[in-house]
């Protein structure tokens, strides 16, 4: 019953949230110093053609009006027209995105996964060798820039060692689209050789991506562990002659974990951002990708829209993962 | 003349010395310490903070921090086995838990508060289950260990009399929930049915009661007092507080600054206290005749402590050699099993109530 | 001063913290004589293309760029663009944030309500995003990095102060002094803000750090100040399409931008283990 408050609570919360970021979206995309309409028109048009262009994309009315449209739109998923491309942005959004969610899910997996095990073994080995480079290993992966980390991995494996291929995603067309997710798409293809293919072309974005958010996830889990281990239930547990490896691998580890759940949340947002400069890098076709090209071509509407979706992208991390804390805390549940 | 050991005692601990790795150097916590526990007999080890007592425990129980803690000599005969001499992999398959158990002071914090206290418990069961054989409980523990379907079922309804006996309600209710949904009392009880279920020899209990309210101690002393003489359990029972001590009780161990300075049956120490520091302690109850009596001076520094008997520069009865040498355990009056470390005992007693 | 001599104690103890220290004292140091150490100092504005993309020489410590410019006196110029934005961004915000949290943490009602919700929708998004929209509907300039970065951090420290003030009003002396008629500013400024002053302190040093990661990466994205500015990020973005021959082009800014943001990161831990151990990693929900 707790839980279930807990849990429309948090939806209630997100609601507001959304909003709150579109009127922060609108009133970004009305500080541009330049009037748009006044450059699309062109340089000869007169002040009546300017005035009638303004009331054609319903910018003579009230801010407020504005506003509401703005929103409304936006809900159904209009973020209206690329001043580049003129196509719905809509469109071109959407065939970017699994490439982002992919690449990002891979990395936040890395991260775990050979995170997480060094965080306890950097724990409790405590101020040992191991423990001092692992140290060493995750402040670095915190202060190197991702663009720059980015930009030596590839020259040092695709460009001088030619192990893996320079950027993109796939060589070729890539597998049949059904979810969008080519990883997936290939085994459903049944398509090993392209499935190959995509693994190798993700092997450098997601090293990319996976270094600092695996050193976030080994400092939350060593401190997590460290603080765990010094707990009463460790020695009361030793005390009764708990084997050492169930202490440590079952119950210090459960308990660290939950810590690390809600670092999750962090680490997306880490992601996200350094998802723009590494899709830019490695030329990865995802929404971080769009975001560069709308800055170059100064498509403010594109922007916007990367704004709103990666924003509403993080919000919905957040929400997942504050309800899958409730979940695995019995404290906060029970 | 010392007392004589019986062939019949459960845990002789003799010359135990532990040192502490600190800032100022090492810190000598335990001096020459000599404990004596029977079979079946409840002992309690009384002190101040930082007598020591905490960390013979510990010591008994081969869980000093590894990296601090240096034992320095002495012996302790479990059993007839000097645990100090046996692998650490045995100590914990073998002894702890099974042999030797033990009751937390802090019972919230004990248990790990993501899992249910039904879980914890089966765990416990799945590694020191009566039901296991000596071989199957030493056996390697890096394999996956099952509990088995049959042997499940035994030590849970092994599991639920215990709670029963530890008069706790609903035990099967219990079972399914989670630490911080239990009140400080029943997580107490928990720790004792948890402490019996492995049918051990010797319960070491560390302070139980201190963090309970004090309406509830006296229940879970005397409860603890019943099961372990039915189940003929010996315990060590560690407490700063006498009172706890007089209530259930067979012998008493004082400690001070790390040497142990009298052991005697519970009558002999509460009526006739020998050593003067005892008597200080005793004294310093608060009486029928009013009025509190403070013993003057400070706990001395382990890094540096005072030479001989350590209780020597608070002492009224200290003379020369009390500074250049630690007396031997030397018994008192008729009976051998009331042990003093004092050059100068006190001998005549007035008549005094019972605290 | 007492504290500041024990500070100052255990601060030239802890290795850690003295490496980071000395990292930014360097970086201050080299920013601040610049025009000194560099060696061609006019290529921050001048071209060369005759010389264009040399590798390291003697007379081009670092080699030269593609438009021949020597690489090394770039960088030292570099520094200053870098610190300009670290310290006036994060300086504005904290300036910005800091009394908003105090008063919203110290006072209840609609207001304080108002302002933390504002800051948990700044805070809802990955901060380099907002900061891609602003600067990018600002146009690539100097200020307008700053701008972008100082407008999408207050929040965080709004957040924290809001989170600092209303912990800290709960103890004892607070409600005392409150209670004696202690007008709500000089709570403020003399009972609630020293108690959280270490924590910000520390926060500050670390965030320096992000910020700069995130400055260099607008510039990379070409949102930061335009050329010929010398600015790391952009310089490595222009790097890019000569790799791999000229790897000192690239090499050079990025191992910069590493070794000051390690410097800031190591001198903040080191502060947070010395100022106050109660300070654990924070549990807080990273926004």
């Amino acid at each position: 019953m707790k839980f279930l408050v807990l849990i429309v609570n948090r939806c209630l919360w997100f609601f507001p949230t959304v909003l709150g970021l579109l009127v922060l979206t609108f009133t970004i995309s009305h500080m541009i110093p330049a009037d748009p309409i006044a450059a699309a028109a062109g340089e000869n048009a007169t002040a009546a053609q300017i005035a009638e262009l303004r009331a054609k994309f319903g910018l003579d009315q009230p801010v407020p009006v504005q506003l509401y449209r703005y929103i409304l739109l936006v809900l159904q998923g209009d973020f209206g027209v690329s001043l580049y491309t003129q196509r719905p942005i809509i469109e071109d959004i959407s065939t970017r995105l699994p490439a982002t969610l992919e690449l990002t899910f891979v990395a936040v997996l890395v991260a775990a996964v050979v995170g997480i095990p060094l965080g306890v073994l950097s724990a409790i080995n405590r101020n040992s060798p191991v423990d001092h480079v692992l140290r060493l290993v995750t402040v670095s992966g915190l202060a190197i820039a991702a663009f720059w980390f980015a930009i030596l991995l590839q020259l040092l494996f695709a460009m001088q060692l030619g192990w893996t291929p320079l950027q993109g995603r796939v060589d070729g067309w890539g597998p049949d689209p059904v979810t969008g997710f080519f990883l997936v798409d290939s085994l459903l293809a049944g398509d090993l050789e392209t499935f190959g293919d995509v693994v190798a072309h993700m092997i450098l974005p997601v090293a990319t991506l996976a270094y600092p958010a695996m050193a976030t996830i080994v400092r939350f889990t060593r401190a997590g562990v460290l603080e765990a281990i010094n707990s009463s239930y460790v020695m009361y547990e030793e005390a009764m002659g708990f084997p050492r490896r169930i202490i440590v691998w079952k119950y210090v580890l459960r308990n660290a974990l939950i810590g690390t759940v809600t670092q999750i949340g962090l680490i997306f947002g880490i992601l996200i951002a350094n998802g723009v400069v590494v899709e830019a890098v490695f030329d990865w076709p995802g929404l971080g990708l769009y975001a560069v090209s709308s800055i170059l071509q100064s498509d403010y509407n594109g922007i916007m829209a990367f704004t709103i979706i990666a924003g509403v992208i993080f919000i919905v991390v957040n929400l997942l993962v504050d309800i899958t804390h409730a979940l695995i805390d019995p404290r906060e549940s029970r | 003349m010392a007392a004589e050991t019986g062939p019949t005692d459960l845990l002789r601990v003799r010359d135990l010395q532990v040192g502490f790795a600190t800032e100022g150097g090492v810190a000598k916590v335990l001096d020459r310490v000599n404990l004596t526990i029977g079979q079946g007999q409840i002992v309690g080890l009384v002190g101040e903070s930082g007598c020591g007592k905490t960390t013979l425990s510990r010591a008994i129980l081969g869980v000093l921090p590894r990296n601090a803690a240096r034992i320095a000599g002495g012996s302790i005969h479990f059993d007839g086995v000097d645990l100090l001499t046996l692998d650490p992999t045995v100590l914990e398959r073998s002894v702890r838990g099974r042999r030797i158990s033990f009751i937390p002071q802090d019972p919230y914090g004990s248990f790990n508060p993501v899992f249910p206290i039904g879980s914890q418990i089966m765990e416990l069961m799945k590694w020191k289950s009566p039901a296991l054989s000596e071989r199957e409980a030493a056996r390697n523990t890096w394999l996956p260990r099952l509990h088995g379907r049959r042997r499940f079922r035994e030590d849970r309804a092994r599991v639920l009399d215990l709670l029963r006996s530890v008069q706790l309600p609903d035990p099967e209710a219990i079972l399914a929930k989670y630490p911080h949904e239990v009140s400080g009392g029943q997580r107490q009880r928990l720790m004792i049915a948890m402490a019996l279920l492995t049918e051990p020899k010797l319960i070491i209990a560390d302070e139980p009661t201190t963090a309970l309210d004090v309406t509830i101690q006296a229940q879970i002393l005397k409860l603890l007092r019943r099961l372990a003489t039915e189940h003929r359990v010996a315990v060590l029972f560690t407490t700063h507080d006498l009172g706890t001590a007089w209530e259930i009780c067979d012998r008493v161990t004082v400690m001070y600054a790390g040497q142990e300075m009298e052991e005697a049956p519970s009558d002999g120490f509460f009526n006739r206290p020998s050593h003067p520091y005892t008597a200080r302690l005793l004294s310093s109850l608060p009486s029928r005749d009013g009025g509190l009596v403070g013993i003057p001076g400070d706990i001395p520094s382990l890094v540096d402590p005072p030479g001989g008997c350590r209780f020597h520069p608070r002492c009224d009865f200290a003379t020369e050699v009390c500074r250049r040498e630690r007396p031997g355990p030397s018994s008192i009056g008729p009976d051998s099993d009331h042990v003093v470390r004092c050059y100068h005992p006190v001998v005549d007693h007035p008549r005094r109530a019972a605290p | 001063m007492g504290t500041l001599r024990f500070v100052l104690g255990r601060f030239l103890q802890d290795r850690v913290a003295l490496l980071g220290g000395i990292l930014i004292l360097l970086l201050v140091l080299v920013a601040v004589f610049a025009p000194w150490l560099a060696t061609h100092p006019a290529d921050v504005s001048e071209f060369h293309p005759a010389e264009r993309l040399q590798g390291p020489s003697a007379e081009h410590l670092l080699g030269t760029d593609r438009m021949g410019s020597d690489v090394y006196s770039r960088l030292l110029y570099g520094a200053r663009i870098t610190i300009a934005i670290a310290v006036i961004a994060v300086g504005a915000s904290v300036l910005i944030g800091v009394p908003i949290g105090l008063v919203a943490g110290y006072y209840r009602g609609w207001l304080s309500e108002l302002l933390m919700r504002v800051s948990d929708i700044f805070l809802a998004v990955p901060q380099i995003v907002l900061a891609i929209a602003i600067a990018q509907t600002l146009g690539p300039s100097i200020e307008n990095v700053i701008l972008a970065l100082s407008v999408t951090y207050w929040p965080f420290w709004a957040r924290l102060v809001y989170a600092e003030t209303r912990s800290v009003q709960n103890e004892i002396f607070v409600e005392a002094s409150i209670a004696l008629g202690v007008s709500p500013l000089r709570v403020m400024l003399t009972h609630i803000l020293p108690n959280i002053m270490s924590s910000i302190i520390v926060r500050t040093t670390i965030g320096m750090g992000g910020t700069i990661l995130t400055a260099a990466a607008l510039g990379f994205l070409g949102l930061g100040p335009p050329a010929p500015s010398p600015e790391w990020g952009r310089t490595i973005a222009e790097s890019r399409e000569f790799l791999p021959e000229a790897w000192w082009y690239a090499t050079a800014p990025g191992l910069a931008i590493f070794l000051v943001v390690m410097g800031f990161n190591l001198l903040g831990d080191g502060l947070r283990d010395i100022l106050d151990p109660k300070i654990r990693r924070s549990r807080s929900h990273g926004r």
